[in-house]
């Protein structure tokens, strides 16, 4: 509607014969001049956003490819072992490698032996075979230590009198990929699966497959988390939504006390709460609801994780509702009422659909954050209430493995994804109401 | 035009802010950067390296907590901004950071003799000098347990700790595969001295976690070494395995009614290490020289009991600092408490701790 | 017929009846002091009062949103106290229209409807009649919001309607339109109203509204209804001050009464002067003080000699020409917002600011009234 009036010459002062443009006073095309004008304000306003985009990508995008990147890049073997890395590539994977490339890797070995340059040790390449051949870490640095006094063939002999294992033509085959920058073995680790010795995947030995599991456990527990914040999130929100404002004004304090507090602070402060000889536990003896002996486990397991962090993203929940259902006058449901509808079916019909848009929003946002929680699991999680999120912290920060790290924090952002996906698909995006 | 000023100005401002920083971090290079486990342990540091370090050479000493692992060395080395100077590492970890270059080579040569004249190189137990890492402890991983709650018929040996059929109650466990499967091996029958072999093999971790199996239901984890007697205190496990200077802690600095089974205890060394880059690495040398020597390994002794790393510190170590507690037979290395003990293959785990952690994982989740 | 017959005799009588209706919401101020109305079958009573004289609230009790504190409301001779609000039947437009912003206009039409649990062509046949009623009959598939606001509130007031309730309640239904929509929807308001015999109880605080479209106006204040009477009767003949001030222009005098004689008394004016009044009930005895009401339209500008019996002197101070006539605001024994409305005829007299002209009435329109 506006364009068409934009369009119309205004009392006929500006005749437009044919198709030609419009032109200003001055005659020059409009549409140039309204560029001109308005290129500062759009300059400015650019200005004014450069900050935040600054911002989000260093602190947000360069990670998040750095990550990406990780996750499938990974030139340790070419760097320690680079003569090698290329000489192996010639072998057919069949019997063991010439005699020629095993000099290679033995004066390849003798070099990185003296490297004292990060990336390009002798531990670098063993820790990476270990990933993927485990238990073969010293079989590198043991060789290595050696390497430089082997000096003359043949050098296979010498390699098989130092360990047995250089005899396996699986310490070779995996030698040959890993001296490859780019690998899918990370993203095979990370769904329990694994390049067997002719190079083909198979899946993990299932008493060490872990990762898909607890994601699917991740998947089922951000959910059943998301549920439950709902069930308690919604009649709160309700009530706060009809209290007079300075009531609710109170009671949206103690709803955002907690978001005030540290999280250290609450998950702690659920510890004591919930442990064995915890204010719970002592309660129900001092009832006599149950004895001293048969204290109840309710932290340190999926349980005790399940409650702190439904209490502690149960915000998230709260507010998005709270803030679509303020919108939502008394009258529609008196409406209802007056055209004869009982209270249940006109809040089921007239009401619900209309707090949806909250409803999405509060579960996406629970859901998501769930999904990457971490701290709390950390701390309260015990046997099994570990989420992916704390293994992906475990090959950060214990294992240091970060290509599997990486790997393990992609599937994670892909599957947040893909239920973004399904939620735009299901409620839409633009339905979705933040507060 | 307003905001453009104001953007450069806060621009400016902040790179002031940062060089002044910068500034007076480089008007403290005097500051050494010390780090350890934390609670007991550093205390026992503080008192027998720290106070007489700085007394000596006036160096100030900033003293940091952590929990192991080698990941924030790594994180600082490879971002060239080492702010650690020293570090307490386990054996495992030395070995693994000085294969990848994140530690700087030591030379024995530089370290004092013995009290008695014996050379370093000698003086120190075998295998407590690395060629990154100068061991100065011998510690242990034991399993205790609180006399007021068993009284009569006491566990005695790794065996009683796994029988939840005549003692029931719950067992405190550090998280993580290394120990435990060692623990549960000797429980299981097997001789200390065979058990890296036994678990080198399919079948030993298949029986390590078998044993393991037994109690899953009944243990609580811990993480931290201040954790344990605080489990133990609490009444929420009946027994658990611990460091054992934390346990002697407990017992001599607040009274607490523990025992120490010493039974299949595996024992493992803590090392300084000096990461690649260190800001302060003279001054870091300095430090690892004078707490590793002869008088000070004992005086820490008298702190807690973890063995000194040096043969000539054993005939100084005396009585607990503040009560009349002999330190000698609380040691891992006193020769009664050694009967039936295993010493931590450095080598196994740093080979196989990846694996059979994702294996730990995996059944802790199952 | 004594006097307890009667009473249950306009009982019966009475479609709606508030029966001694009180209602508090903190226990502290009452809201609506004693409420006592009958409204007959098929008429349109409006509740007409400044805002928090308790018109909405009276109107929320009879639709049961709030209970009243003390009293009894009947409708149909049944009392209604402890009906819930969706077993009345009563239709209700709201101020903000409440239609279902996630329901099309068919659909919220179908609502009432669809809980009676109505066959679904039967439905359907309602739902077009009663668009075809509001004169929408393309915009069943339309959202609310996609509709103007005038096209809103015809689809409330269809729906109030398309159960064919005996009652409807309309809630300030015309507030946020403008001017020339407003009167468009008060005629055709009355229209279905007439049309339809339903009975309409409207809530309003514009007088215009509420003269154009009742049968009968309830003034409230202060939780009392000051006046309940026919339109033409209130605005000619209110009973108080405060009716005679709310309802249309007014101009007023203080004075006190110095004699009274059958249906006029002798007030001697505060700001000099006596003019003779219409006396209201006994409203005023002697030497009471009292305040005069006079309409500006029944007022004469320089009448001829002896043929008014009120004459005064007054001065013109403002002259505002409004095409149909002439405002005009003059200094009249002290009262210098006294407004004429001067017709706009030919041989009007000629007017000027400053200058000083008679002022004239005839008794029966000054009404002496309760001092202000």
């Amino acid at each position: 509607m506006s364009d068409a009036t934009l369009d119309m010459p205004v009392g006929g002062t500006a005749q437009r014969a044919g198709n030609e443009p419009l032109v200003a006073a001055d005659g020059t095309p409009l549409k140039q001049k309204l560029a001109q004008t308005t290129r500062r304000m759009k300059l400015r306003a650019l200005m004014l956003t450069m900050p935040l985009v600054l911002f989000v990508l260093i602190a947000f995008v360069a990670p998040i490819g750095d990550m990406l990147f990780r996750s499938l890049y990974n030139p340790t073997g070419s760097n320690v072992v680079p003569a090698f890395a290329e000489a192996i590539q010639q072998w057919d994977g069949q019997d063991l490698p010439s005699e020629e490339t095993v000099k290679i890797f033995v004066e390849d070995l003798a070099k990185a032996r003296r490297s004292r340059e990060i990336g390009r040790t002798v531990g670098n390449l063993a820790t990476r075979l270990n990933y993927e051949l485990p238990g073969y870490r010293s079989l590198v640095t043991k060789t290595a230590r050696r390497a430089a006094r082997i000096t003359e063939g043949p050098y296979k002999e010498a390699l098989f009198a130092i360990d047995k294992r250089w005899e396996e033509r699986i310490v070779w085959t995996t030698l040959q990929r890993i001296t490859k920058d780019y690998t899918l073995a990370f993203y095979l680790a990370a769904t329990d699966r694994k390049y067997d010795a002719d190079g083909s995947i198979v899946q993990a030995d299932e008493l060490y497959r872990i990762y898909v599991p607890i994601l699917w456990k991740t998947i089922w527990v951000s959910a059943l988390i998301t549920a439950l914040c709902f069930i308690i999130a919604y009649p709160v929100s309700y009530l706060l939504s009809t209290l007079p404002l300075r009531i609710s004004n109170l009671l949206m304090i103690l709803v955002l006390l907690p978001f005030w507090t540290s999280l250290l602070v609450r998950t702690s402060a659920w510890i004591a709460m919930l442990q064995t000889e915890g204010v719970v536990n002592n309660i129900f003896v001092y009832l006599g609801i149950i004895t001293d002996e048969s204290r109840i486990q309710m932290i340190y397991n999926l349980q005790g994780t399940i409650i702190a962090m439904v209490h502690i993203l149960l915000p998230f929940m709260i507010l998005p509702l709270y803030s679509v259902m303020k919108t939502i006058p008394p009258s529609y449901m008196r409406a209802a009422r007056s055209m004869g509808a009982s209270g249940t079916y006109a809040f089921m019909r007239v009401y619900f659909p209309q707090t949806v848009p909250g409803i999405a929003a509060g579960t996406l946002l629970v859901f998501i954050l769930a999904i990457g929680y971490y701290i709390t699991p950390a701390l309260v999680g015990g046997n099994d209430g570990l989420l992916i999120s704390n293994l992906i912290a475990d090959h950060i920060k214990k294992t240091l493995n970060w290509s599997l790290g990486a790997a393990l924090g992609t599937i994670l952002l892909v599957v947040v994804l893909v239920f973004y996906w399904l939620y735009n698909k299901l409620v839409g995006v633009d339905n979705l109401k933040f507060g | 035009m307003k905001l453009k000023n104001m953007l450069l100005g806060t621009v400016f401002g902040a790179a002031v802010a940062f060089g002044a920083t910068a500034a007076m971090a480089d008007g403290h290079a005097k500051e050494l950067t010390v780090v350890s486990w934390g609670g007991a342990y550093t205390k026992s540091q503080v008192e027998a390296y720290h106070k007489p370090f700085i007394e000596e050479t006036g160096i100030q000493i900033k003293s940091e907590d952590y929990n192991g692992g080698i990941a924030e060395i790594k994180a600082q080395v490879e971002a060239g901004n080492v702010t650690w100077d020293i570090v307490d590492v386990e054996l495992s970890d030395a070995v693994r950071a000085c294969d990848e270059g994140l530690i700087e080579p030591l030379d024995p040569s530089i370290l004092p003799a013995g009290a008695d004249g014996t050379p370093a190189q000698e003086d120190f137990l075998e295998g407590t000098l690395h060629e990154c890492a100068v061991a100065n402890i011998v510690w242990s991983t034991i399993f205790s347990y609180d006399t007021t709650k068993i009284t009569g018929d006491v566990p005695t040996t790794m065996a009683d700790f796994f029988n939840t059929e005549k003692w029931p109650g719950k067992r405190g466990l550090r998280k993580g595969a290394k120990v435990n499967l060692e623990f549960a091996l000797i429980a299981d029958g097997v001789p200390a001295a065979e058990v890296y072999d036994v678990l080198a093999t399919p079948e030993g971790v298949d029986r390590a976690f078998a044993k393991l199996d037994t109690i899953k239901d009944d243990v609580v984890w811990w993480e931290a070494g201040a954790q344990p007697p605080q489990l133990l205190a609490d009444g929420e496990v009946l027994m658990t395995t611990a460091y054992n200077g934390r346990i002697f802690n407990a017992v001599a600095g607040e009274g607490k009614p523990f025992e120490i089974v010493w039974d299949g205890q595996v024992w493992d060394l803590d090392l300084w290490v000096i990461p690649k880059g260190a800001k302060n690495k003279e001054a870091a040398m300095e430090f690892l020289k004078f707490s590793t020597a002869t008088e000070q390994l004992a005086a820490q002794a008298s702190y807690i009991s973890y063995g000194p790393a040096r043969k000539s510190s054993a005939p100084l170590v005396g009585k607990f600092h503040n009560a009349d507690i002999d330190m000698g037979p609380q040691m891992p290395t006193a020769p009664e408490n050694l009967t039936n003990a295993v010493q931590n293959n450095f080598e196994f785990w740093a080979d196989n701790a990846d694996q059979l952690n994702e294996r730990f994982n995996a059944w802790l989740a199952g | 017929m004594n006097k307890s017959a009667s009473q249950s005799q306009a009982r019966d009588d009475a479609f709606v009846r508030f029966e001694n209706v009180q209602k508090s919401y903190d226990g502290e101020v009452l809201v609506v002091k004693d409420l006592n109305v009958d409204i007959a079958e098929g008429e349109f009573l409006t509740m007409l009062g400044p805002s928090g004289s308790g018109k909405t609230t009276s109107l929320m009790m009879l639709a049961g949103f709030e209970p009243a504190t003390h009293g009894e409301i009947y409708l149909a001779g049944e009392s209604i106290n402890n009906v819930p609000p969706n077993k009345r039947g009563i239709g209700m437009v709201f101020q903000n229209y409440a239609l279902f912003p996630h329901m099309t206009v068919a659909e919220n039409l179908a609502f009432p409807l669809k809980v009676r649990r109505m066959g679904r062509a039967d439905i359907e046949e309602r739902v077009q009649r009663a668009l075809d009623m509001v004169e929408l009959p393309q915009m069943g598939g339309r959202r609310p919001a996609q509709l103007s606001g005038g096209q809103q509130q015809r689809v409330a007031v269809a729906r109030a309607l398309v159960f064919e309730p005996k009652l409807v309640l309309m809630d300030e239904p015309l507030g946020a339109l403008d001017k020339q929509l407003r009167e468009q929807m008060q005629y055709e308001i009355k229209h279905i109203h007439e049309n339809l015999g339903v009975t309409v109880v409207y809530v309003t605080h514009d007088q215009t509204e509420a003269l154009t479209m009742s049968d009968r106006v309830a003034v409230f204040e202060d939780g009392v209804i000051q006046q309940l009477s026919a339109p033409d009767e209130l605005y000619e003949r209110p009973q108080n001050s405060f009716v005679a001030q709310f309802i249309g222009e007014n101009n007023k005098f203080d004075g006190t009464v110095s004699a009274i004689s059958n249906d006029s008394c002798t007030v001697e004016l505060n700001g000099g002067g006596t003019v003779q009044a219409a006396r209201v009930g006994d409203l005023v005895g002697q030497g009471d003080r009292t305040t005069l009401s006079l309409r500006p339209e029944r007022v004469e500008i320089a009448p001829k000699n002896g043929a008014l019996p009120n004459v005064l002197t007054g001065e013109i101070i403002e002259l505002i020409y409004l095409g149909d006539h002439i405002r005009t605001r003059m200094r009249v024994a002290g009262n210098e917002e006294f407004i004429v409305k001067v017709p706009n005829s030919a041989d009007h007299v000629p007017l000027a600011e400053g200058a000083k002209v008679n002022v004239g009435w005839k008794t029966e329109d000054c009404r002496a009234l309760d001092p202000l």
